[in-house]
């Protein structure tokens, strides 16, 4: 029974065999789609499986060993999977969002050229992303986050003929090069310390084998620039963004709801290695903390319904490694969970926008689409209501569950994650009103036509996950402690301490400032942009420009290195390298040229110097005979 | 009355000093090539005479195989300066020098 969950990664990958084997004509346009919807839901079912038959297991940390992987020296690694609270609620969450949004893909990438290329790399990617949570040590993890990558990076190059799409893709790419060297960084000094790299090990000798807080703060620098590159935070973020070139699926399954929190996931993984170094927790929160604010300021000033999303996104996955940073391990996983169910929904309401409006992503060129998509509409506004923070939404719990754990930890961090709380209200706020409400501004790109409502295809998994965006709080409603997914976790972290709050009176006040956080956004975001004609100019184009962030890296690391590029092809090529061939050539030829003389062409010359060979021979011979 | 080996042997040195010095210095390819078979028959001489003083038998086999390579190399050395005197209506060696360096 428990070699069960080997299935789970299992099923995606014969779903990508499968669709990468079959004849054409067997994987026609609807059909290579639906195999791989089948075999991501029949992981999810496995997963449901696993998860409940967990649930009746007293010991919850069960190792599914496959094969014996690497053992060179005192490194031993199997190709093993662990299964416990942790990842299976990782497994749960992944697997139903990539069910639905694979359902989705058939609607939204009908009629594209590509369309079975489409699912090949998205099983893959879901393949991938479940062997990197359920590995049960760290390079089976580091197989999955490079599979994810590269899933990632074909993704976003879906278009590739289009330049931009392109050079989107080797961005997102190279970016996540830089973090995996932190994470190459990170195992090599685990390995070092504890000689394993298998997680319950280095878990159980955390505990007891004293960490130098020196060596156990470049673990936690190392981890966080691996999860800054893959989880787009500072100062590796800005990849994110530019992945929205890839279609609006891929954005929200990898680039929203499961392959941009593996960072997050590999933080928590190694709380026990966190809780050796404050000073490397504080970073992490620190870093957690101003990405979310630095991306919720970018986010009220883009004009691409995707960007707006993308930085909303980056926001969020700050909060997580805040609350990673603060010790509020189940906070983070609660967060990213109902992060991953509203962002997914938001993502696809907007995919189901743009596919209404003939693929138009700009805001300027949206409004009043609120009675044209009668399904995407409502679904939309749980959506825009959850991550706002509205209570009773997913988004309220799962931020004030945060908030509060931020608030024990620092106040001034509080203090700014409850600011940003407010700009993410306005945001998500102004997208809304933009998009479905105010007057039409789209005629010019349906050409007169009114925008049409998306295939059930699209709009079933907009309903399931508005239906769980609503409800996701219940996950772990802070009363029922037991029952809920922090007690679920719990287990996980029991070598690490959560910060607990005193009385329930201050949690209920902390809990009334979200709310009211929430509503002040909303406010200011409906007073602010009651009319789009003409369009408002208060809109800084420094946010715009993501604080010249792009700039920056190009002014620092992008122009010296094409000067270095310049100096070399007209300086070190032509001189210094062609100058060492030619100098060769030219040195061999002169002394060619003293050295033909001897050829003279002339026989007798040539008999004479073979005669006086001859008569030197001679003479060394008598000569050594006497 | 025997003649003694040094008079062969100092017969086979004239010959063979005749022969070289005719090579250094004479121009036409068909004396050149006298010159060697000159040399070459001076080198039989001592092959010969070593061959009875020594009664070994290996020195008068080896003047065969010279004879024969000799032969050999007359008939190609021959037909080449043929062909060049057709070419050129000299047999000259020192105007056969477009190989030189």
């Amino acid at each position: 029974m428990n070699s069960l969950a080997a299935l789970i990664p299992l099923f995606p990958l014969v779903g990508f065999l499968l669709v990468l084997v079959l004849p054409k004509s067997m994987t026609r346009e609807p059909v290579s789609g639906w195999i791989a919807t089948s075999a991501v839901l029949a992981s999810f079912l496995t997963t449901v499986i696993s998860f409940f038959w967990l649930l009746g297991q007293s010991e919850r940390e069960v190792t599914i060993h496959l094969f014996s992987w690497l053992s060179v020296g005192p490194l031993n690694v199997d190709a093993a999977f662990l299964l416990d609270p942790l990842s299976v609620t990782m497994c749960l969450f992944v697997s139903g969002i990539s069910t639905l949004i694979h359902l989705y893909s058939i609607g939204y990438m009908h009629g594209e050229k590509d369309f079975k290329k489409f699912f090949l790399y998205l099983n893959l990617f879901v393949f991938s992303m479940l062997v990197l949570v359920l590995g049960n040590n760290l390079l089976v993890t580091f197989v999955g986050w490079e599979g994810v990558g590269v899933c990632s990076y074909f993704l976003v190059s879906y278009y590739f003929t289009k330049d931009s799409a392109a050079s989107a893709g080797k961005k997102a790419f190279i970016y996540n090069r830089v973090g995996d060297v932190g994470l190459l960084l990170a195992l090599f000094l685990l390995f070092n310390h504890f000689g394993s790299l298998n997680y319950l090990t280095i878990i159980g000798l955390g505990s007891t084998v004293p960490l130098s807080s020196t060596v156990a703060l470049l673990i936690v620098l190392a981890l966080m620039l691996a999860a800054s590159g893959k989880s787009a935070q500072i100062p590796l973020f800005n990849w994110l963004p530019d992945a929205m070139e890839g279609p609006t699926p891929v954005s929200a399954l990898i680039h929203a709801a499961t392959m941009v929190t593996a960072g997050v996931y590999l933080l928590i993984r190694m709380s026990p290695v966190l809780a050796w170094s404050t000073s490397g927790r504080w970073v992490i929160a620190v870093i957690g903390g101003l990405t979310a604010f630095v991306a919720a300021t970018v986010a009220t000033s883009q004009k691409d319904i995707k960007k707006v999303l993308a930085f909303s996104t980056v926001s969020q996955i700050g909060y997580m490694i805040l609350a990673v940073g603060t010790g509020a391990y189940s906070a983070a996983i609660f967060l990213m969970v109902s992060h991953a169910f509203f962002k997914a929904l938001l993502f696809l309401g907007s995919g189901s926008v743009i596919h209404s409006l003939n693929g138009e992503q700009d805001l300027r060129k949206m409004g009043g689409l609120q009675k044209y998509l009668p399904l995407t509409f409502p679904t939309f506004l749980i959506g825009w209501l959850a991550i706002a923070g509205i209570p009773p939404f997913a988004g309220f719990w799962a931020k004030g569950d945060v908030l509060t754990n931020v608030y024990a930890f620092s106040k001034p961090l509080y203090v700014l994650g409850l600011f940003t709380a407010v700009l993410t209200a306005y945001y998500m706020s102004r997208l809304f009103v933009l998009t479905f409400r105010g007057d039409d501004r789209f005629r010019e790109v349906t050409e007169g036509h009114d925008p049409h409502e998306s295939p059930w295809v699209m709009t079933v998994p907009l309903v399931i996950l508005a239906v769980f965006s609503a409800l996701g709080g219940l996950l772990n409603l802070p009363w029922a402690h037991s029952m809920s997914l922090a007690g679920f976790l719990d287990p996980v972290f029991e070598s690490t301490v959560s910060p607990v709050l005193g009385s329930h009176m201050s949690e209920f006040v902390l809990a009334a400032a979200d709310a009211a956080a929430a509503i002040i956004g909303l406010l200011i975001a409906f007073s602010l942009w009651k009319s789009t004609s003409p369009w408002p100019r208060f809109e800084s184009s420094f946010l715009e420009k993501v604080w010249r962030w792009d700039d920056f890296y190009d002014f620092t690391i992008g122009r010296p290195s094409q000067r270095v590029a310049q100096f070399a092809i007209t300086t070190v090529e032509p001189k210094i390298l062609d100058g060492a061939v030619v100098a060769t050539a030219i040195s061999v030829r002169k002394s060619a040229e003293g050295i033909r003389k001897i050829q003279s062409g002339f026989v007798r010359h040539y008999a004479l110097v073979v005669v006086v060979g001859m008569m030197l021979v001679v003479l060394f011979l008598v000569a050594r005979s006497w | 009355m025997t003649i003694p080996e040094s008079w062969f042997l100092i017969l086979a040195a004239v010959l063979f000093g005749i022969g070289m010095f005719g090579l250094l210095t004479r121009r036409s390819a068909l004396i050149m090539f006298m010159c060697i078979e000159l040399m070459l028959n001076a080198v039989n001489l001592t092959f010969v005479t070593f061959s009875r003083s020594l009664h070994d038998i290996g020195g008068q086999a080896s003047v065969f195989f010279i004879l024969v390579v000799a032969a050999a190399e007359v008939t190609i050395g021959l037909a080449i300066v043929v062909a060049i005197f057709r070419r050129r209506q000299s047999t000259a060696v020192d105007e056969l020098s477009e190989l030189r360096g």
